[in-house]
C-alpha cells in the first residue's frame, strides 16, 4: 500500500473534477448547517424548557366589574372571595403542593403591565380596575398544577385559573416545528447531497477511464483503484463537514450569544461548547454519507 | 500453463457463438501466433485468457488457476502474472515513458525502491533510457510500443498476450519489435500474439494457431501465415 501514490491519484482527481468538487462541498455545508443548526435548536429547547416550567406559575385570576358576565354574574370580586381562595392555599390539602405565593391587587398589576408594554399604545387605554387582582402561586413541582386548577375552577368570583406552562407549550411547539422544519430541509439537502456525490464520483471515474483500464489490467485490486475516488468524495465531504461546523459556530457565537443573549439575559442560551460538541457528528456524517455515496458509485461503474 | 477445454463464448444477440467449442493447450516457454480474419475469435480467446470475460461453457485453466471459478477479488493478483500489450499502445498521454512504466507498479503497491531499479532496467532492456522522460507525444509508434512492452514485462510475467503489437506499425519498426518480443520470449516468457502480419508469421517459423469463425482450423508448430482466404 503507498499512500503517497493513492493521495497524489486523489489530489489528480480533484483538480480535473474541480467544479463538481466544489458544488459538493457546497451542498455538503449548506445541508449540515441545516442539521447542526437544528441540533442546537432542540437543545435550546430542552434547556429552555427546564428553566421556564420551574419559573412557570399558576395564577388564579379574580373577577373584575369588566369580566365577562358568564362568568362572573356579580361583578367585582369581594373580600370573601380573596379570603376563601387564601384559605384553601393554605389548608392543609393544598398547602403541601405549594412553595409560595402571594396576591397582586389592582394597582400593583396595573404597575406591572405599565411596565412590561411601556412602548404599546394599550398602555394608555387600561385603568388599574380593568386588571385582574392575582394569586400568583409558585409550586414545588410544576407538574401538579392541575391539582391547583381543579380545586379553583368554578368557585364564585374566580374568573379563570391558569396554568403558565400553557403559554410555553406554545412558544415550545412553535421552536419544535422550527427545527422540525430545519431537520426536513437538511434532510432533503442530504440526500441531493448524495446524488451529487455519486453523479461527481463517476463523472471522475469516467474522466480516468484510461488510467482505469490499466490499474485494472496489470492488476490493481479494486480497493486500490477505488480508493482515490472515495477519499475525493469524502475530502469534500469533509471540507463541506468543517464549513458547517463554522457556520454554526458564527451563528452561536454572533447571533445567539452576540444578539439573542444581550437581548433577553436571563435566558441561558446554547454557547460554543455546545457548537463543539456538535461538530464531530458533522464531521461524521459528512465524511460517511460521502464514502458510501462515492463507493457505491464507484463499484456499480467497476464491476471486474 | 494455458489450457482450454470446450469452449464456447456466446455472446447475446449474435448469430453464432464468438468461438465454439475451443480447445488447446500452450506450454511454458512457447511462442505462439493467433491469426484468423476479424471476427474469427482471436479477440475473444485473448479476453478469456485476461479473464476479462467468463466463457458460456468449457474450463480454463491459465497458471493454475481455474478462470471460471475464480473469486473476483483474486482475480487482479491473477492479472499481475500476465502482461497485455494492444495495437493502440494505451499509454496515459500526461505522464513520461518512465512514469508510464512506472504507474503499472504503483498500482499494485510496489515499493518506491523497487520502482527505482525496475524502472530504467526495463527502458535499457526495449532500448528506451534515452526517452525516460519523454511524452507519448513526442514518441515515434514503435517507440511507443516498446514503452508499452516495457511496462507490461516490467513485473516480469509468466504469460505475455499481444494483441496486434504490430498493427499499427510500419514493417522496419515492426521487426524491431518482433526482434524485442523473441528475446522477451527466450527469458522464458509465455508469448501469445495475435496477428494480421502474414510477414511476420511467415518469417517467426513458429507455432500458428488460425481460428475461423470460432473453430481452430490449424495449429502447427514451426508454420506461416497459411493459404491466401
Amino acid at each position: 500500500m503507498r499512500f503517497s501514490f493513492v493521495f497524489s491519484e486523489m489530489g489528480i482527481a480533484i483538480k480535473r473534477n474541480l467544479s463538481m468538487v466544489i458544488s459538493v462541498i457546497l451542498v455538503t455545508f449548506i445541508s449540515l448547517t441545516f442539521v447542526g443548526t437544528a441540533g442546537l435548536l432542540q437543545q435550546q429547547i430542552v434547556s429552555m424548557k427546564t428553566y421556564w416550567y420551574d419559573k412557570a406559575q399558576v395564577a388564579v385570576y379574580l373577577c373584575t366589574k369588566t369580566s365577562p358576565q358568564d362568568v362572573c354574574p356579580q361583578g367585582e370580586a369581594s373580600k370573601d372571595v380573596q379570603n376563601t381562595v387564601k384559605e384553601r392555599l393554605e389548608s392543609s390539602t393544598l398547602a403541601p403542593y405549594i412553595d409560595k405565593y402571594y396576591f397582586e391587587n389592582h394597582q400593583q398589576a396595573y404597575k406591572t403591565f405599565q411596565k412590561e408594554f411601556k412602548d404599546n399604545a394599550v398602555a394608555k387605554y387600561v385603568t388599574p380596575a380593568q386588571l385582574n387582582e392575582t394569586f400568583w402561586i409558585n409550586l414545588k413541582d410544576s407538574n401538579q398544577a392541575p391539582i391547583i386548577i381543579e380545586s379553583f375552577n368554578g368557585l364564585s368570583g374566580i374568573e379563570e385559573v391558569k396554568d403558565q406552562r400553557t403559554y410555553l407549550d406554545q412558544i415550545f411547539s412553535m421552536l419544535n416545528i422550527a427545527s422540525l422544519a430545519a431537520i426536513s430541509i437538511a434532510g432533503l439537502m442530504l440526500f441531493s447531497a448524495v446524488l451529487l456525490i455519486s453523479t461527481t464520483i463517476r463523472l471522475s471515474a469516467v474522466m480516468r477511464r484510461r488510467e482505469i483500464g490499466i490499474m485494472r489490467l496489470v492488476g490493481a485490486s479494486n480497493f486500490y483503484i477505488q480508493l482515490p475516488f472515495i477519499l475525493e468524495g469524502v475530502v469534500a465531504g469533509v471540507i463541506g463537514s468543517l464549513l458547517a461546523g463554522g457556520a454554526i459556530f458564527a451563528i452561536v457565537q454572533f447571533f445567539v450569544q452576540g444578539f439573542l443573549a444581550q437581548q433577553l439575559p436571563f435566558t441561558s442560551f446554547v454557547g460554543i461548547s455546545d457548537a463543539l460538541a456538535l461538530l464531530p457528528g458533522l464531521v461524521l456524517v459528512g465524511a460517511g454519507l460521502a464514502a458510501i455515496a462515492a463507493a457505491s458509485s464507484i463499484r456499480r461503474y467497476l464491476r471486474v | 500453463m494455458i489450457s482450454i477445454s470446450q469452449v464456447t463464448k456466446a455472446y447475446r444477440g449474435a448469430p453464432r457463438a464468438a468461438l465454439d467449442e475451443i480447445s488447446l493447450e500452450i506450454d511454458k516457454g512457447e511462442f505462439v501466433f493467433l491469426v484468423g480474419a476479424s471476427g474469427s475469435g482471436k479477440s475473444s480467446l485473448m479476453r478469456m485468457i485476461l479473464r476479462e470475460d467468463l466463457p458460456t461453457s468449457g474450463s480454463i485453466h491459465v497458471l493454475g488457476e481455474n478462470l471460471v471459478g475464480i473469486p473476483s477479488r483474486r482475480v487482479p493478483h491473477f492479472r499481475r502474472k500476465l502482461g497485455v500489450v494492444f495495437q493502440d499502445f494505451r499509454l496515459l498521454p500526461n505522464k513520461t515513458a518512465a512514469q508510464n512504466v512506472a504507474f503499472s507498479l504503483e498500482v499494485i503497491g510496489k515499493s518506491a525502491g523497487f520502482i527505482a531499479e525496475a524502472v530504467p532496467d526495463v527502458l535499457r532492456l526495449v532500448g528506451l533510457e534515452e526517452k525516460a522522460n519523454s511524452l507519448p507525444s513526442e514518441l515515434s509508434g514503435g517507440e511507443q510500443q516498446r514503452i508499452a512492452l516495457a511496462r507490461a514485462i516490467v513485473n516480469k510475467p509468466a504469460i505475455l498476450l499481444a494483441d496486434e503489437p504490430t498493427g499499427n506499425l510500419d514493417p522496419a519498426t515492426s521487426e524491431g519489435i518482433m526482434a524485442l518480443l523473441d528475446r522477451i520470449n527466450l527469458a522464458g516468457t509465455t508469448i501469445v500474439m495475435a496477428t494480421h502480419d502474414r510477414g511476420i508469421v511467415d518469417r517467426g517459423r513458429k507455432r500458428v494457431i488460425e481460428l475461423s469463425q470460432g473453430k481452430i482450423i490449424r495449429d502447427e508448430r514451426s508454420s506461416g501465415y497459411g493459404l491466401e482466404r
